[in-house]
């Protein structure tokens, strides 16, 4: 592990690392192009928070309009589990930013291991999802017209596990769609591609899988907690 | 006519090595294939160009389709569920496929970059990607042309929506992809702008043109992602019956309203801002003066960027909102008039005593100052309460919409497609018939839509297919005037043309203009300049030229 002899970012012989990497053409140094990437995903960052946010908007909406029901709706989701989830997500924001400083200090090794940590608590968390989903079906939890659980004592039960569905389901789509970007890193990281003169990607997907992380954080309490 | 100022003020502090000399963007690469996957923002700005003037065509034929069947009161040459369609189809593509991606996507790509002395756009796959979305989103929307058509309007509502038949999946998913691509090219520009300028070139310094198109990125950027939830509910509303808008399952139709709004209205700025900078362009370079207010244009094109976000609700004086909200959105409304004047009269300053040159661009700038004027002013009768409450829905909107879109955006559009024509594809074009292609539209245009203003205030209701016998002299008078529009666009599309075949080599700066644009080669290398430039003055000073008036406001 020679990245463990070097000072943590200075640089004994910056040339050995990252050796296929280079400046694109239209960037005059490396600074420049490292900035604008990470302003890049910034941006984009912003953007994912402005699409979730019309979903919120649409939750606290129709939760003030159907009160009651959003209520009792609530009452059958599973807290243990999205408690569980909550942690494994949290877990993985920790791992994801254990791997960023791994890569920054040119430690192959580590990063890989906290990228493929960071990949199997992704994983765990679809699992437990795939169980909740499974159960809410099972008991016909459903949106809308589907909705045929019995005992409900309010209307509109429907419009509660609607919104659940999309919230859960945008917010698990962005968890796959992490989770290809993880491997696609780890990857990148085991072909030592990155090193202290460049690891924009894995920060990029880093800030990426944070702001799912933040989401959910979100989610939790709003649907599960929140009577 | 023209003074060129070659390599005037820039100093060559480095030497290039990129391609050889006599090479350009044009010929660096041949075939197909090296454009469908080249990276150069310009190659990407002309497959824009092409791309969008086809969907304008398509829509501009839709709405020729349209004025025809309403030639007479009752049926024409169609049928009400086709007459539908059609006036969907027009709208949609118009405002998603056409003026949306067309300034940004094609003059943007194309200058944003040589503007600042740049390279490229910051993010130029990511850039190439943008391009491929745009088509993605254009075959779904245009798919449904096939797939059993669209009857809902350009904006969606629901529940016609919810309830129609037709492809309104397929359409509003064309639209969702789309709108990414839109996001895209805005983070693109607006990483491009602050991380990629020459040396030199300060905030200040940047063109007027710069400024209107980053206040529009920052729009696209913040607004295009809540129409994508929205369209996104209505797909999952559509196929999963879910009643998130649909009154009948427990929804709010007007929820629909506000969430479509929240992007839809501040998209009308992310149409007219770049228009507007456009015009800063063509006014200081054909009118050879330093642009009067640089900076106040430049913060109005902020402001209206910002405003554009609160007012929203004047869309919705008669959909039930309350009282208090509408009369707040009113107000809100008024504010945009204010960043919206000062570039008016900014623009008028400049011309005053200025050495003005009756080119191609400058009819189209001044054909803008007029309809625009008239455009922004009958905004304001709508956003009054009262008065909405009568013209909402009539012809009087519809003349106000395109008054600010097509006698502003499209004006603007057009006369700089001139203005850079030479630069683009290094010809000249017919100086007479660009004049005379001007002229005849500014006629049409107003024959056309001048006329709905009074059909509107008279209680025409706008997307009617049959109307009461009163109405037609004027609705005939502005069809009539769709066709002279019509053939002004012929005009200008047989001048282009011929242009690229016969038309005379273009010099490196035909309107004597001082931004960077000009002071590379026509057309520009592949790497835009084969040295980098280091800019030493603003991109209007033509104090230091003895051709140019206005030297003392420097």
């Amino acid at each position: 592990m020679s990245a463990a002899t070097d000072s943590p970012i200075g640089p004994s012989d910056p040339k050995k690392h990252s050796p296929g990497w280079s400046i694109a053409h239209h960037f005059d140094t490396a600074d420049q192009q490292f900035d604008s990437a990470r302003m890049g995903i910034w941006l984009f960052l912003v953007t994912e928070i402005l699409f979730f946010g019309g979903l919120f908007c649409a939750f606290f909406i129709f939760r003030s309009w159907y009160y009651e029901a959003f209520v009792e709706a609530n009452h059958h989701l599973d807290k243990v589990m999205g408690a569980v989830n909550t942690m494994v997500l949290i877990f993985s924001s920790l791992t994801m930013a254990l791997a960023v400083r791994s890569a920054q200090t040119n430690d192959k090794k580590k990063t890989v291991l906290f990228l493929l940590v960071t990949l199997l608590c992704a994983g765990a968390f679809l699992v437990v999802k795939y169980f909740e989903y499974t159960h809410k079906i099972h008991d016909g939890l459903l949106p809308g017209k589907w909705f045929h659980a019995q005992g409900f004592k309010h209307a509109n039960a429907g419009m509660f596990f609607a919104v659940y569905f999309m919230m859960t389901g945008i917010h698990g789509l962005h968890v796959v769609i992490g989770m290809g970007l993880i491997l696609w890193i780890m990857i990148r990281a085991n072909n030592g591609e990155f090193s202290q003169r460049y690891y924009a990607p894995v920060e990029g997907v880093g800030l990426y899988w944070h702001l799912v992380d933040l989401v959910w954080i979100y989610l939790f309490p709003l649907l599960y907690l929140v009577g | 006519m023209s003074v060129a100022v070659p390599g005037a003020g820039t100093e060559k502090h480095e030497h290039g090595h990129g391609s050889p000399p006599g090479s350009n963007y044009w010929n660096a690469e041949k075939g197909l294939w090296s454009w469908l996957t080249t990276v150069d923002h310009k190659r990407i700005g002309i497959m824009y160009l092409i791309s969008t003037l086809i969907a304008f065509s398509l829509g501009g034929f839709f709405a020729l389709l349209l004025r025809l069947e309403l030639l007479t009161p009752r049926k024409t040459i169609m049928s009400p569920a086709m007459y539908n369609q059609a006036f969907t189809l027009h709208g949609a593509i118009m405002v998603f496929l056409f003026i949306i991606p067309s300034i940004p996507g094609a003059l943007g790509n194309f200058f944003l970059p040589i503007m600042i002395g740049a390279k490229d756009v910051a993010f130029p796959k990511l850039n190439l990607l943008s391009l491929y979305l745009y088509w993605t989103g254009a075959l779904f929307t245009l798919g449904s042309l096939v797939a059993g058509g669209l009857e809902t309007g350009w904006t969606f509502y629901v529940p016609y929506s919810s309830t129609t038949s037709g492809a309104v999946i397929m359409v509003t998913f064309g639209v969702f992809v789309a709108g990414f691509s839109s996001i895209l090219t805005g983070l693109n520009f607006i990483v491009t702008i602050h991380k990629l300028r020459a040396p030199g070139v300060s905030w200040y310094r940047l063109p007027l043109f710069l400024w209107a198109t980053y206040s529009t990125s920052v729009v696209q950027i913040l607004a295009t992602p809540v129409l994508a939830i929205t369209l996104l509910l209505l797909i999952f509303e559509r196929a999963f019956h879910i009643g998130i808008f649909d009154p009948a399952l427990g929804g709010d139709a007007v929820l629909f309203q506000h969430f479509f709004w929240f992007y839809s209205h501040p998209a009308v700025y992310i149409m007219i801002l770049p228009g507007f900078g456009l015009i800063s362009e063509l006014i200081a370079v054909h009118a050879k003066r330093k642009i009067f207010g640089y900076k106040a244009i430049a913060f109005s094109s902020v402001a209206i960027a910002l405003i554009g976000f609160l007012v929203w609700g004047h869309h919705m004086f008669v959909a039930g909102q309350s009282e208090m909200a509408a009369t707040i959105f009113s107000f809100l409304t008024f504010l945009v008039a204010i960043p919206t004047g000062v570039k008016l009269f900014n623009w008028i300053s400049t011309l005053w005593r200025s050495s003005i040159t009756y080119s191609t661009p400058m009819v189209y700038a001044i054909a803008f100052l007029f309809l625009f004027a008239i455009g922004g002013l009958t905004g304001l009768f709508l956003g009054m309460l009262a008065v909405d409450v009568h013209l909402h829905d009539t012809y009087f909107v519809v003349a106000h919409f395109h008054y600010v879109m097509m006698g502003g955006t499209v004006f603007a559009f057009v006369g700089a497609l001139h203005h850079w024509w030479p630069k683009i594809t290094g010809r000249m074009f017919n100086e007479k018939l660009g004049r005379i292609s001007g002229i005849v539209m500014f006629i049409g245009f107003n024959m056309t839509f001048f006329t709905q203003f009074i059909l509107g205030s008279r209680g025409m209701p706008r997307r009617y297919y049959n109307y009461l016998d009163q109405f037609q002299p004027l609705h005939q008078f502005s069809t009539v005037g769709s066709w002279v529009i019509g053939l002004a666009f012929l005009i200008v599309l047989y001048n282009l043309a011929t242009s690229l075949k016969s038309g005379a080599k273009a010099p490196d700066n035909p309107w004597g203009g001082m931004s960077l644009e000009w002071q590379t080669e026509t057309p520009p290398p592949t790497e835009n300049f084969r040295v980098t430039p280091k800019v030493t003055h603003g991109p209007y000073d033509y104090s230091n030229d003895p051709n140019a008036t206005g030297a003392s406001d420097s």
